[in-house]
């Protein structure tokens, strides 16, 4: 039987403030111990929470960018549940009515050698404030759990998706599109290793063709996108061999050891999923007006969408680049800075691609890293766009210019890369490759397009590559043709 | 709804209060008079009232996002049973 696997994701992004978003503790990371637990963090008695305005303009940002609807109202619960990291012994967050509603996204999946990369609508369900919780540590005391409450209260904004997603690589090009999204617009640093930006997985197979959806597994807290791709795979995987082997998928929630590669069920929490919300009467509802919403729009950077339109009508890209080059903000700004600095768009553009986001990532860097910037860039493409170099020679100054060089006409000099373009010395070299390969001339006279081929590929042998491979074509299609 | 000593025992659970069984019997009839009392509540006629989430008719006030709160662990840390290297110690917790 052929199987479908249905994938949804929920994302936690912690968002981008000074101060937790009911209480005025710092959210910086990597503190000591609890010193950045305030009465409010470790749930004294008496304590009220007070909304962080900051938080709230996230949520309303990010709902923008995700073209969703803004609730003109909405309203904070409790969860309830006990674990020694959350000491009130309910996490504020919303449920009924969330601050973000139904939303959307366009990703791009890259090509395999199954089919070719294609574009996505991921429907976005919601999006909520909450609080985080805050960590257990466990080992370093005998038969003790350590409790650090310095993350308790850290806002934020989880983001659910339908189940919308098909395969692994669908959901990791939303994964990284989402932590894209969030980057470009300011509400979350992205950083994964200190747990800024973490999935959770919801798996399901079916058989193809059919509708109703199976019984899920959620991988929880994945922090990194490589791992995201193998958990899936494996868990579909195992979820399809069960069922073939005539056993039930049980709903339960899952770790992935990135050790073995493999996903295994989590001890079902008692009672868990029976979490009691209900309205926290300690907060009165969020209030969002159309003036509200117009004001933080008004702040809000061009968003990759409309960019990646913007670079087709502007610079001519098509839409496969004008989506690779907005991929990031980083790269989209560097590109226009190219640009910016007299580089023609579609060859600046082939070079950020080609040139600098290839050699960046098998270095497994990022933009910021490259050695080469932007005007530095745009001197090069200067030099191919006014025949100086030919796009060949470019790569060998774009090594140089790779291993810190900086000057583009010393490296032209210095390698005498400097292309032929004078018309009398290109004509000479012709002439010696015509003389020299008389049987290609009369293949060519015969009829045989190849032929031409081949004599460009000599003339251009001839002078060791530089010359001008237009003015090539151009000259040796008038001399055999006269 | 009618409630049963198991729904008692089940809520008693999950908000960790320990009940025996002649408290269980008590709370079951307080519990089932002010279900009581909400479904008499039901009879009022709530057309054209839209539901609140809270009992004032008022929004919520936003605080700047300021860094206010000053590191008082030590004094915090006095009142906890067990402290080690500024953590909260606690019983074992293993998922």
């Amino acid at each position: 039987m052929e199987w479908e696997v249905v994938i949804g994701l929920e994302t936690h992004t912690q968002l981008r403030t000074k101060s937790k978003i009911f209480s005025g503790a710092s959210t910086a990371y990597g503190a000591e111990p609890n010193t950045q637990a305030c009465e409010v963090s470790i749930a004294l008695p008496g304590v009220l929470p007070v909304l962080n305005k900051e938080a709230v303009q996230c949520a309303i940002k990010f709902g923008l960018a995700v073209d969703a609807e803004i609730a003109p109202r909405s309203v904070f619960s409790r969860k309830n549940y006990f674990y020694p990291d959350l000491p009130k012994g309910y996490q504020i967050s919303q449920f009924e009515l969330p601050v973000v509603g139904k939303g959307k996204m366009t990703i791009q999946v890259p090509a395999t050698s199954k089919h070719e990369a294609y574009e996505k609508v991921i429907h976005i369900t919601r999006a909520h404030l909450e609080e985080d919780a805050g960590k257990s540590l466990h080992g370093a005391v005998d038969d003790m759990s350590g409790i650090d409450l310095n993350r308790a209260g850290t806002p934020l904004l989880e983001i659910v998706t339908e189940p919308d997603m098909r395969s692994a690589a669908e959901a990791v090009a939303y994964a990284k599109k989402l932590h894209e999204l969030v980057q470009w617009i300011g509400i979350c640093d992205g950083n994964m290793q200190e747990g800024s930006f973490r999935c959770d997985v919801n798996v399901s197979v079916r058989p193809k063709g059919t509708t109703e959806l199976g019984t899920r597994r959620e991988i929880k807290n994945l922090n990194s996108f490589k791992f995201m791709q193998q958990a899936i795979v494996y868990e579909t995987q195992w979820q399809i061999e069960t069922l073939e082997d005539g056993g039930k998928i049980e709903q339960a929630t899952v770790l992935f050891n990135p050790d073995t590669g493999e996903t295994r069920a989590m001890r079902s929490k008692e009672e868990a999923n029976d979490y009691r919300y209900f309205p926290d009467p300690d907060l009165l509802p969020l209030a969002i007006t159309e003036a509200d919403q117009a004001a933080i729009k008004s702040q809000m950077p061009e968003l990759p969408e409309a960019m990646k339109a913007r670079f087709e009508s502007e610079y001519a890209l098509s839409s496969y680049d004008a989506s690779t080059l907005t991929s990031s903000k980083a790269i989209a700004d560097y590109f226009e800075s190219v640009i910016q600095a007299g580089g023609d768009a579609k060859l600046a553009a082939n070079w950020v691609m080609g040139g600098v986001t290839a050699k960046l990532n098998t270095e497994d860097k990022t933009i910021v890293d490259s050695p080469i910037n932007a005007a530095t860039l745009a001197q090069l493409v200067i030099r191919i766009a006014d025949g100086t170099i030919s796009n060949n020679a470019g790569k060998q100054v774009f090594e140089a210019m790779w291993s810190g060089e900086s000057d583009v006409d010393a490296i032209i000099e210095a390698k005498g890369l400097k292309q032929v373009s004078d018309t009398g010395a290109i004509e000479a070299m012709i002439d010696e490759v015509l003389t020299a390969n008389a049987t290609m001339v009369d293949e060519y006279k015969a009829g045989k397009e190849k032929a031409f081929n081949a004599l460009v590929g000599q003339t251009m042998k001839a002078s060791k590559g530089k010359a001008n491979p237009a003015q090539v074509n151009a000259l040796l299609k008038k001399k055999l043709d006269a | 709804m009618a409630l049963t000593i198991p729904d008692i025992k089940r809520i008693a659970h999950l908000a960790r209060i320990e009940i025996n069984d002649s408290e269980a019997d008590k709370t079951l009839n307080k519990l089932t008079g002010i279900l009581a009392l909400i479904e008499e509540m039901q009879a009022v006629d709530t057309t054209g009232i839209s539901p609140m989430s809270h009992s004032q008719d008022v929004v919520q006030r936003l605080r700047e996002d300021v860094v206010t709160a000053s590191n008082q662990r030590d004094a915090f840390q006095r009142n906890a049973p067990a402290v080690d290297r500024g953590l909260y110690l606690v019983p074992k917790v293993i998922e």
